[in-house]
């Protein structure tokens, strides 16, 4: 036991090394990228501020944000304050980055939470269908259903989703977080999920096709087994051998799929909250990209690396434990 | 009635594909601009059979506009998936034939680039390049090659410990030589597959970016443009303007992934007489 435990805390290091090797990669190619867009920010910035700006206001808005000094200079000390935990400003919504980040995250994690729990179930469930009627119609079905809902871009189906659940039946609001004109803490927590079951199901339906897709290959490989067929032999019926035999074997690898699909779900989040102009991180880094706001992108790119990597790690950890092959071998 | 095999149910697939592709790329090159002139008289129309899907707000035939944008985000989606096909076959086989420190280096690469999701990593890139048909290719391009590589570098690793290739070594030959006799041909089937089934992914990418604004102009009529035009309508109860471009997307999407899918199982071996 202290042994596993030694190994899991060593591969959790090694991972928070690359992790934060990963991160000041991304970190470096974002501001590089940034840096060679044609795109001026401070005219976009002065754009933003509605009023006229002097010359010499100007030369001190082009000297904060320190213009004229080599790119690499600039990026050290962009670094040094984001390890001061300053993000800048955000040009769009006239507040420090990190405080824009921190309130529209939790309405993304509320978002993608919901979707992820959703996706996961249903696609575990309907794989465990599709594999137990293997060849036979519910699986061909499901199946095709699978195929279509990934050929399906995530903002039309929510376009779809709009038209028919909110615009021709009324049951749910077209858009936003909260009813219009209520003050944010009156919103009640009710209100709160009312808004967000359009866009958090268009979100599950694009994701729950590849979980469902692997769990019905593995469970196909299960049911296939001579373990099986000896239970079987032995006059178990399909639901107890599902329950014995293939639940187990096939749980965890799932659960481990569902972690490392992160980077899918804050990319469907992108899609999903724009089309319901749903306030999170999506939305705001759509925004930000359209309008310039450097700081809010750099800000937001790292932080969904983050989130990727978070997920990748808790991945590879839940492999190394469901697996024991992988924990003895050195990573 | 008998079940059409694999092979004949691939041949029919491609051929329904092809004649799909033809009448777009007709429809972009016949169709003069007229067709999708404004005209306020007849904006707003539900679809008829003057205009099977409907007009937009502006009075344009939604049908004509379909045509040309599906012929411009396909364009895109070929091209973008052929640039990452061919970083895909370069990367791949670097990392398997290059020293370690080569595919050290590019599996660290490749974490990197999964490492942020592809729509923000597109915009990025996106905004790099001024926005515009430049960065959205450039985007997707950049973002798509990674599977395709692990999958190539796997493959060629196995084929270097093939006899044949250490047959052809002690008779002397050069590592070019080997690459370009031995391991390249076999790449074919998997370059092929791979090239196909990053097809529908560039296409959806290229939509959904267009959506949110990046890539494409205004006036062009590109899938992604049409239907964040048809958001502002949603509300008035204009459902035309939204399902039709969608589902022709859809539609187009779903036939070239299982002709993907279908190629795959037939050019492998051990599904090919499944």
């Amino acid at each position: 036991m202290g042994r596993a435990l030694g190994r899991l805390a060593r591969r959790f290091f090694s991972y928070s090394v690359r992790i934060v090797t990963l991160l000041l990669a991304v970190s470096v190619i974002s501001f590089a990228l940034v840096t060679v867009s044609p795109i001026d920010p401070v005219q976009q910035y002065i754009l933003g501020l509605g009023t006229a700006v002097s010359p010499e206001q100007r030369a001190e808005i082009e000297d904060y944000w320190g213009v004229d000094q080599p790119p690499a200079k600039r990026y050290l000390s962009w670094l040094g304050e984001l390890l001061h935990g300053n993000l800048g400003q955000s040009a769009l919504y006239r507040r420090p980055v990190a405080d824009v980040i921190a309130e529209r995250f939790v309405n993304s994690l509320a978002l993608m939470l919901c979707a992820w729990v959703l996706a996961g179930v249903i696609g575990f469930a309907l794989g465990c269908v599709m594999g137990v009627c293997h060849g036979r119609w519910p699986d061909r079905l499901l199946k095709g259903l699978c195929y279509l809902l990934s050929s399906v871009p995530t903002f039309w189906l929510g376009l779809v989703l709009l038209l028919v659940f909110a615009v021709a039946l009324g049951w749910f609001p077209v858009g936003f977080s909260s009813p219009i004109g209520v003050r944010g803490e009156d919103v009640s927590l009710w209100q709160r999920l009312y808004h967000l079951a359009l866009p958090a199901l268009t979100l599950s339906l694009m994701s729950f096709a590849s979980i469902a897709l692997h769990t019905r290959q593995k469970l196909i490989g299960v049911l296939s087994s001579e373990y099986v067929l000896f239970a079987r032999a032995r006059g178990e019926g399909a639901w107890t051998i599902l329950r014995r035999h293939g639940l187990r074997s096939i749980l965890l690898p799932a659960l481990t799929l569902q972690f490392a699909s992160f980077a899918e779900l804050f990319g469907g989040s992108v899609l999903a909250e724009n089309v319901f102009s749903y306030p999170g991180l999506g939305s705001a880094v759509a925004a930000a990209g359209l309008n310039s706001d450097v700081p809010l992108l750099l800000g937001i790119t790292l932080f969904s690396a983050l989130f990727v990597c978070v997920g990748n790690l808790i991945a590879n950890l839940l492999y190394g434990v469901v697996d024991p092959r992988i924990g003895t071998v050195e990573p | 009635m008998r079940r059409l095999n694999r092979r004949v149910r691939t041949i029919l697939l491609a051929a329904l594909l092809g004649a799909l592709l033809a009448a777009f790329c007709a429809a972009a090159l016949l169709i003069p601009e007229s067709a999708a002139a404004p005209s306020l008289l007849d904006a707003r129309k539900p679809p008829s059979w003057a205009h099977p899907f409907g007009t937009d707000a502006l009075g344009r035939d939604l049908l004509v506009r379909v045509l040309k944008g599906m012929a411009v985000s396909l364009a895109v989606g070929a091209a973008a998936s052929a640039v990452s096909a061919v970083i895909a076959v370069l990367v791949g086989v670097a990392a398997a034939c290059g020293s370690r420190w080569v595919d050290g280096l590019v599996s660290w690469v490749i974490d990197l680039v999964m490492g942020v999701p592809h729509t923000v990593l597109i915009i990025l890139i996106s905004f790099a390049l001024g926005r515009g048909l430049k960065g959205l290719l450039a985007g997707i391009a950049a973002t798509h090659w990674c599977s395709l590589a692990r999958l190539i570098r796997g493959e060629v690793m196995e084929l270097r410990g093939r006899q044949y290739v250490a047959v052809s070594r002690h008779l002397g030959k050069s590592g070019g030589w080997i690459l370009v006799h031995h391991l390249l041909p076999h790449l074919v089937p998997q370059f092929i597959v791979g090239l196909v089934l990053l097809f529908p992914h560039a296409i959806l990418h290229e939509a959904s970016v267009s959506f949110l604004g990046y890539g494409l102009p205004p006036e062009q009529p590109a899938i992604g443009i049409i239907l964040s035009e048809s958001m502002r309508y949603l509300s008035a109860g204009m459902w035309w303007p939204a399902v039709f471009p969608g589902a022709t997307l859809v539609l187009v999407v779903l036939l070239v992934d299982r002709l993907g899918d279908s190629l795959k199982k037939i050019l492998d071996p051990y599904s090919a007489q499944e």
